[in-house]
């Protein structure tokens, strides 16, 4: 194959640390559907403006720390709001009406942010900086980082899910809506705000993500596709189906870029997509298909 | 306490109760039986507030409850426990039964007292109390449903079908319950199929036909004369 | 869905007057507003084989943009490989094109629903605008390919260039063709079958419906159309680029569908028209972020007027 080793390497450790961002954006776009089968077309706006608070956010503040917990909370709130008027109504209504609605928020986010924050890529300081010996190669410590605080929030999610009561009540209202508010849980809140915390992490990955490619306005686009493919390839609603597929497509994407352009290479993914839709359409990484 | 009158609800199209009227007052235990698809599922969804009546008012303590939002029934004392129970099955059976303690106002010394409540009931829940509830067996389901409503501290219970589909001797533990609970003052409003656990358990008894009450009487009456019931029921 | 009977003749009226309109643009529009009319009949061609889809069969297909694209790209290889360039075969070229593409989305129609499907049409378009995108030898990359329009020709008997009035007039009746000709097919049983599936998916197929091969054919059907879309508008602009292969060129046909009415065929016409309306308008206020009120336009249609401005419409005339 002629391929360097060194090479194989790097594109190994880039498609975790691109697969650990995928990941906590996956995660909330699959959190959100299960929840509430609703098919977030504007998620990778919503990384995206997370990525611009963070950038303005740290030009103000100087501080990374600050920036990714107010693009956090900024777009968590902004995401319940969105949720509580646009996407109640819609309840019960055809899928397709959510989808042609979040499509439409999606147009309105992503001029609002050309209109706020002009046509020009930001580029946001890593937190740190310097470069660590991965073998015999340097690598950015940064990347690693941000494999780690991916990793983390998705690991409070799992957490929080998992005990506690707003965790139950979570879990529950996935299960069963209607069951959820015969026992009283007050669903509609519930709603609100598992689209915010499922906006909160998205817009935690665009800041996590600013240092390594920029933020741009179109870059949603590019987010909400991959996310995507990553929850339809890792079963919908499947949490660690979509961390795992996230890491999975990443890496195959990072080896393909390896032979052919990055822009092309983004065809694997794809070709992944097709053939999971082809033979187990439910989901690669589901127990049993149902 | 609850009372239901000339009640209309559609699904969708579908004209199914056509004026139902009825009442339940504190502690009572009250039947409703009828065949399949006269409506009595209906009329609990109606009270729960998880279909909206097109007519007609329902009132619980006073209050006009039709139409309202489906998760605040729950905060005013009415639990409902559904025909083919519903538990979250991907939820422990400690954590359905915290779906009902978890509410406000209610402190960690009186959760732990309804916990044992209950699970002096229904030791089979105490025992599998970390196990998922859809690994629970049918009648272990129904007593989780049931253990799961009286979680919330209800002043009535509505039960849909309890012993459905459930073997004879589960029947009977089904039987304790609502005696237990008609002991501790709660109200029952009981869909049932089952005429002879009906007739025992309540004192008055509804019967529905068609998506109304066709007739109304007490449970003694009827055990006497069933002729009525073979009318209604074909039994 | 069904449509209030209504008098044959008042509609075959207006049928006539919309049509006399078009046909006379040419003589009284200014030449911006005549190629924006021309530019509203090719999206409305779009939009009308995206209504087969998602108005009549109910399956949202994100992919209209592909069978547009490579009716677009067609056309453009005829155009540029066939000498003398002839009309016929650039539009013969365009459908096969869009056509082979349609195949496979037709047979992922069969195998998935709502949601996949979507996702896996969207997924597509995609992969064909990354190889357009790259493959800069043949498809001219990101500038994409231009040519000259071919003449109106009858084979064997005459050749005459196109005038852009000309060229108009060929549109409408394109159009207006492909518009009869859809109409005829979507109120036959055929078409009543499709609505069927719409309603009720497992109910046709419990009633003895091969529900799968009605699929099938709806979606070639949607995309013949579109890829002729395509190729009107690669001919009537002399140039193809990927930016129509984009998935956001699909979601903005959705966008005439659902604004103008979904399962109307006219519907969505006038969808498209009223969004490139909307488009031109608010861009003098806006410039380049018309997006913004159009797409909350759009959202809030989505939520309180889903039946679109026709159905909208209808309602109130009804009253």
């Amino acid at each position: 194959m002629g391929i360097p080793f060194d090479q194989i390497l790097i594109q190994t450790v880039n498609g975790l640390v691109n697969g650990m961002i995928l990941a906590l954006v996956a995660s909330g776009l699959t959190l959100i559907f299960g929840i509430m089968d609703v098919v977030n077309f504007a998620h990778g706006e919503l990384v995206m403006l997370g990525g611009f608070v963070g950038a303005t956010t740290l030009a103000m503040t100087g501080s990374f720390w600050i920036a990714l917990a107010a693009a956090a909370l900024t777009l968590a709130l902004i995401g319940a709001v969105l949720q509580a008027t646009v996407l109640r109504p819609l309840l019960g209504r055809d899928p397709l009406t959510t989808i042609l609605a979040t499509f439409g928020i999606s147009l309105v986010l992503q001029k609002y942010a050309l209109w706020q924050w002009g046509p020009s890529a930001r580029k946001l300081q890593e937190p740190i900086t310097g470069q660590f010996d991965l073998f015999y190669l340097e690598y950015p410590w940064y990347r690693v980082l941000t494999a780690v605080l991916a990793a983390a929030i998705i690991g409070a999610l799992y957490l929080f899910l998992r005990f506690g009561k707003y965790g139950i009540w979570i879990r529950a209202t996935t299960q069963d809506r209607v069951m959820a508010q015969a026992m009283g849980i007050p669903v509609p809140v519930v709603l609100a705000v598992v689209f915010g915390i499922g906006a909160g992490m998205a817009a935690a990955s665009g800041v996590l993500f600013g240092p390594l490619g920029g933020v741009t306005q179109t870059m949603g686009s590019d987010f909400t596709l991959r996310a995507f493919i990553v929850v339809v390839v890792g079963g919908m609603g499947n949490l660690g189906g979509s961390i795992l597929a996230a890491i999975f497509l990443s890496l195959i994407e990072a080896y393909a870029s390896l032979v052919v352009s990055p822009a092309q290479a983004v065809i694997a993914s794809f070709v992944v997509l097709i053939l999971v839709q082809l033979f187990r359409p439910t989901g690669l990484f589901v127990p049993t298909p149902k | 306490m609850l009372a239901l009158e000339n009640v209309h609800t559609y699904y969708g199209k579908s004209h199914i109760l056509h004026g139902v009227s009825l009442e339940v007052n504190p502690g009572e235990v009250v039947g409703l039986l009828g065949r399949n698809g006269v409506g009595k599922s209906t009329t609990l969804k109606t009270i729960m507030g998880l279909v909206r009546p097109s007519d007609g008012s329902v009132r619980f303590e006073g209050r006009d409850i039709a139409g309202m939002a489906p998760h605040r029934p729950a905060h005013l004392g009415i639990a409902y426990v559904p025909e083919d129970r519903r538990i979250f099955r991907l939820l422990s059976v400690l954590e359905n039964l915290r779906t009902g303690l978890d509410r406000p106002g209610v402190s960690e010394a009186r959760k732990d007292e309804l916990l044992e409540k209950v699970y002096k009931h229904f030791p089979v829940l105490r025992e599998r109390r970390s196990q998922a509830g859809g690994t629970l067996s049918g009648g272990e389901q129904q007593m989780l449903a049931i253990a799961r409503a009286m979680m919330l501290e209800p002043r009535i219970i509505l039960l849909d079908e309890p012993t459905e589909g459930l073997m004879p001797r589960m029947v009977s533990q089904i039987r304790e319950i609502i005696h237990v609970l008609h002991r501790e003052g709660v109200a029952i409003l009981l869909v049932e199929q089952n005429v002879p656990l009906t007739l025992e358990a309540a004192g008055r008894v509804y019967i529905m036909e068609k998506g109304v009450v066709r007739h109304h009487a007490p449970a003694g009456e009827l055990r006497a004369n069933q002729a009525v019931i073979h009318q209604y029921l074909g039994v | 869905m069904t449509r209030p009977a209504r008098p044959a003749i008042g509609y075959w009226t207006g049928f006539a007057i919309v049509l006399a309109l078009l046909l006379a643009t040419p003589l009284v529009l200014p030449e911006f507003w005549q190629r924006f009319v021309t530019e509203i009949l090719i999206w409305g061609l779009l939009a009308m084989s995206s209504d087969i889809l998602i108005g009549y069969t109910g399956m949202v297909s994100f992919g209209h943009s592909a069978f547009f694209g490579l009716g677009m790209y067609g056309a453009a290889a005829a155009l540029l490989t066939i000498r003398p360039p002839s009309l016929w075969l650039t539009i013969i070229y365009g459908l096969v094109g869009a056509g082979l593409v349609a195949v496979f989305v037709a047979y992922f129609s069969t195998r998935l629903r709502d949601i996949y499907f979507a996702i896996t049409t969207l997924v597509f378009s995609q992969i064909f605008y990354v190889i357009i995108f790259t493959w800069t030898e043949v498809t001219g990359g990101e500038n994409g390919l231009t040519f000259r329009q071919p003449p109106f020709s009858i084979p064997g008997v005459l050749s005459v260039p196109f005038t852009r009035d000309g060229f108009h007039w060929f549109i409408v009746a394109v159009v207006t063709a492909s518009y009869l000709v859809l109409r005829r097919v979507m109120q036959s049983p055929f078409g009543k079958v499709l609505q069927a599936i719409r309603e009720n998916e497992p109910r046709t197929r419990a009633i003895g419906y091969h529900v799968e091969r009605y699929k099938i054919v709806a979606v070639m059907l949607s995309g013949l159309f579109a890829g002729l879309a395509g190729v009107l508008y690669a001919v009537q602009n002399k140039f193809t680029a990927p930016d129509f292969v984009f998935f956001l060129v699909s979601g903005e046909v959705v966008i005439f569908n659902v604004m103008g009415g979904m399962g109307t065929l006219v519907g969505p016409v006038a969808g498209a028209a009223f969004f490139l309306l909307l488009r031109e308008g608010l861009s003098r206020f806006w410039t380049e972020y018309y997006l913004i009120p159009v797409g909350l336009i759009f959202t809030a249609m989505v939520v309180f007027m889903p039946q679109g401005l026709l159905g909208f419409l209808r309602r109130r005339l009804n009253q």
